[in-house]
């Protein structure tokens, strides 16, 4: 009970607040890679998902360890690769299109034509 | 308190708009919500002290990523393109494993964490020191990390040109 009325006077965003929107962040994206059938929404679930991961790599690091910055780096090295992966997912999207004339999941089940 | 207000507009801003981008019929839309919740994860990122990350995040998210995918739903949607209308059942179910998924994770987090944070002065983290420690091989270094990212990034180049290339 004390250290609730602390917490509550110093002030501060909780660390449990930061989380909680990366929760809601990530399960929106965990829905959205079930629901939607068109290859570019599911990677943009994905995106979302990684998102998620990203902004509680570097909520914890400033909460728990700042002194140190490795949920920072962590942070700035999965964007560099969520980059990555972006660019080759479009490109193979857009060869798919180009043979298939969709990019619905239900319409790419074939490897080659 | 003002850090306070500025982080409930922030985070109503990403639970919104993470939820319209995935419920969203039109693709071009889910793509310009997705852009208000990379900018608001940005402002979050302002707001934890990580200048250098919010940058990053605007630069790469917001911009290079955003480009890729308007250009991917230029090239790859007609003009309308309605989602298909799909079994209200696998929607249930998947609304279900989220908010479960949510209800489960929170639980946990509020049991176990409250305990452990507190906001402590932040490091000082110049460029300078940056681009020591990125560039260092001593404990807590990232030079090999650097490097394989860049030869990553150099295999993604020649992989998107290979394969999205006109034969």
């Amino acid at each position: 009970m004390g250290e609730s009325i602390l917490t509550a006077s110093q002030a501060y965003i909780p660390l449990e607040a930061y989380i909680l929107v990366s929760l809601i962040m990530f399960f929106a994206g965990v829905y959205g890679f079930l629901v939607r059938r068109s290859v570019l929404l599911m990677l943009i679930s994905v995106e979302l998902m990684l998102n998620a991961a990203d902004l509680n790599f570097a909520a914890i690091n400033r909460y728990l360890y700042p002194e140190h910055s490795e949920g920072f780096f962590f942070a700035l090295f999965t964007i560099a690769i969520a980059a990555c992966e972006t660019a080759v997912a479009i490109a193979i999207f857009i060869n798919a299109y180009r043979n298939l004339q969709s990019v619905k999941v239900n319409s790419i089940s074939t490897l080659k034509e | 308190m003002a850090q306070q207000v500025v982080f409930i507009i922030l985070s109503l801003v990403i639970a919104f708009f993470s939820v319209m981008a995935v419920n969203s019929k039109h693709v071009i839309r889910s793509t310009v919500y997705l852009l208000f919740v990379f900018l608001a994860t940005a402002g979050l990122y302002l707001l934890l002290g990580y200048y250098y990350l919010f940058g990053v995040q605007v630069a790469v998210y917001a911009g290079g990523i955003m480009i890729l995918f308007i250009f991917a739903i230029f090239l790859t949607n007609k003009p309308i393109d309605y989602e298909t209308t799909k079994l209200p059942v696998s929607k249930i179910i998947a609304a279900l494993t989220a908010v479960g998924g949510i209800a489960l994770s929170a639980h946990v987090v509020y049991y176990n964490i409250r305990r452990v944070a507190t906001l402590g002065p932040i490091a000082d983290l110049n460029p300078q020191q940056l681009g020591h420690v990125m560039l260092g091989t001593e404990k807590y270094n990232y030079l090999l990390a650097f490097e394989t990212l860049s030869v990553l990034l150099l295999a993604c180049v020649v992989g998107a040109i290979t394969v999205a290339r006109k034969r």
